[in-house]
């Protein structure tokens, strides 16, 4: 007679040695990719929060050193910080506001049956594909009025009093980069909608359809509520990419004129790379995290308050 | 929705009205960039903004590709990209599948990290990154780009692939494994080749990011040689804001790559953005 094996609860009941083996070997997988990402992101993510906390200044190397919050104290008095967080603030807004809902009605019209299809839908998502400086220098110069078409456009329907570059002007130039974005960000909204309304069973849609509903209704009804998750998850994760999206409106203005369009993101870029004050860069950008980790927070708990799942 | 629906003349007149709104949305600065690229020099102040040039020319181009240093940009671009889109695809097919075919103590706090890398500034880490390569000797190097851009794909290019896995049933291996496979022989000679378009998709999308990364090749390369694509335009375009001509044929000459990506990814799109989902 064979005594049946027992095991105290917690430990495994298989021969150690596959049981390390099955423990191990994902890791052997994992390991090129965790190597990679704790040496190259993970590592500088650490030493960049500490400079934050010291004067590192490539154009004064002999004055390094732990200085505590001082970097903290310079930027709560630069005025310069508060004008990029406010910035910040519309940059992003103005983009998600515009991305969003252009590409909702894109992803709409992209669900129903129309001729040419797939050619339509392969050329609405081009502009994803354009490099983004690239997306950034072509938006720059259609505002251009010597060479782009759009000032002269602004000022026949009466929106500009002549034809002049939006760029260079202080209160209207946040517009061209926000106009970039919405144009390169329209298809990743559209996609990832899309997505989620091919998920929509269409017997709901017969249904309410059987049952005398408008189509506003079916909409408000039965896509909205469908979509929702989708669109809670995508509009909280865009809005911070494109709160640290640097890269259009440091090639179409470098964060000018006069400050007006600097975010933080550029304003952390520009810090490191022109003034290569990186001590001061890694404040602000320890900052600019801290509002965005603030922000993910907030919703967390919002949506923990609203959604009763 | 309105496939039931009897949909009056006004409303379908409205539906493609709208979508040519959306096409044209999409082309106009692309036809813009293109239409100034094929402008001859001369025309450009008189018809600059008209909206078809009366004479066409492909002189800008061959200035661009003769007489500047485009070709060698346009090279270093392309062994940056294609580098790291081929490491890249390698490292995240490895973890995608330890994700998709393993529950392990720690799983949880690996994609956990990797989330998070998605999410932080990654202009927070420009200066030490800026410090640590130059303290190994590799500034103005194509190789320090590489590394760089590869750490920064890898978890996107994870997600990605372990979505692709998720989609091969388990079954397929574990037969594969009772008749005497290992699971690496499994890895490599049932699941691997079921994968390839999924390893074509990821490669396509790697190759598109790396191919209009700018800031941190601007902070990394300063001297013409190594010069990426994207940093040689920008550096042209503030030393000859004039040449208008020059400066659009060369961009339409960095849209090429990427179009022809995006051909070849298109049908990926909706798995791609939406298993990444915070990727650009």
């Amino acid at each position: 007679m064979t005594a049946i094996e027992t095991t105290a609860p917690g430990t495994s009941r298989a021969r150690p040695s596959f049981y390390l083996k099955y423990m191990v070997e994902p890791y052997l997988y994992l390991s090129p990719a965790i190597v990679l990402i704790a040496l190259v992101m993970l590592v500088p993510l650490a030493i960049g929060i500490s400079y934050a906390f010291q004067s590192v200044n490539l154009l004064r190397p002999f004055q390094t050193g732990w200085v505590g919050f001082e970097n903290f104290q310079t930027l709560w008095s630069d005025r310069k910080f508060w004008l990029a967080l406010t910035n910040t603030f519309w940059w992003t807004l103005g983009s998600i506001f515009f991305q969003f809902f252009l590409g909702l009605g894109l992803a709409l019209l992209l669900n129903t049956q129309f001729h040419g299809k797939r050619l339509v839908q392969a050329l609405v998502f081009l502009p994803w594909a354009v490099p983004t400086f690239l997306s950034a220098l072509t938006w720059a110069w259609l505002f251009n009025p010597t060479i782009g078409p759009l000032p002269h456009w602004l000022a026949a329907v009466g929106i500009l009093s002549e034809p002049f570059n939006i760029l260079g002007d202080p209160n209207l130039a946040m517009w061209g980069p926000v106009t970039a974005n919405v144009w390169f960000g329209i298809p990743f909204f559209a996609i990832t909608l899309l997505a989620a309304l091919q998920s929509i069973p269409g017997e709901l849609y017969e249904a309410a359809e059987i049952d005398g509903a408008t189509v506003w209704q079916s909409f408000t009804k039965i896509t909205l509520p469908f979509l929702a998750p989708m669109i809670a998850i995508t509009v909280m994760l865009r809005t911070i990419w494109i709160a640290n999206f640097a890269d259009l409106i440091f090639v179409m203005t470098g964060g000018g004129p006069a400050n007006s369009t600097q975010i933080l993101s550029t304003y952390i870029f520009t810090t490191a790379f022109r003034k290569l004050d990186f001590g001061y860069a890694s404040a602000i950008a320890v900052a600019l995290l801290g509002l965005l980790l603030l922000y993910a927070v907030i919703l967390l708990v919002l949506r923990r308050k609203l959604v009763k799942i | 929705m309105s496939a039931l629906r009897q949909s009056s003349p006004l409303a379908v007149t409205g539906k493609y009205l709208a979508l040519a709104f959306y096409v044209g949305f999409a082309l106009f600065p692309l036809y813009w960039l293109a239409k100034i690229a094929v402008t001859p020099d001369k025309l450009i102040f008189t018809e600059g903004t008209a909206l078809i040039p009366s004479r066409f020319t492909f002189e800008n181009f061959r200035t661009v590709l003769l007489a500047t240093d485009f070709l060698a940009y346009f090279r270093n671009s392309l062994i940056v990209s294609l580098g790291t889109a081929a490491i890249t695809t390698c490292i995240a097919a490895a973890a995608g599948y330890a994700f998709s075919r393993f529950d392990f103590r720690g799983k949880r706090l690996v994609v956990a990290v990797m989330l998070i890398t998605q999410m932080f500034p990654l202009l927070m880490i420009i200066a030490p990154i800026y410090k640590i390569v130059a303290a190994v000797g590799l500034l103005n190097s194509l190789t320090s780009l590489i590394i760089v851009y590869t750490a920064f794909n890898i978890p996107f290019a994870t997600f990605l692939m372990q979505s692709f896995f998720d989609g091969i049933p388990k079954d397929l291996e574990e037969a594969g494994m009772i008749d005497g496979c290992t699971r690496f022989q499994a890895l490599r000679k049932i699941i691997l080749p079921l994968t390839l378009p999924g390893l074509g998709a990821t490669l396509g999308f790697i190759f598109t990011a790396a191919w209009s990364e700018l800031l941190f090749a601007l902070m990394l390369i300063n001297s013409n040689d190594t010069m990426t694509f994207p940093v040689g335009l920008l550096t042209f375009v503030s030393k000859f804001s004039v040449d208008w001509g020059q400066m659009m044929a060369a961009g339409v000459l960095a849209l090429v790559p990427s179009c022809l990506f995006f051909l070849f990814i298109q049908r990926y799109l909706v798995q791609g953005l939406t298993s990444g989902a915070v990727k650009g």
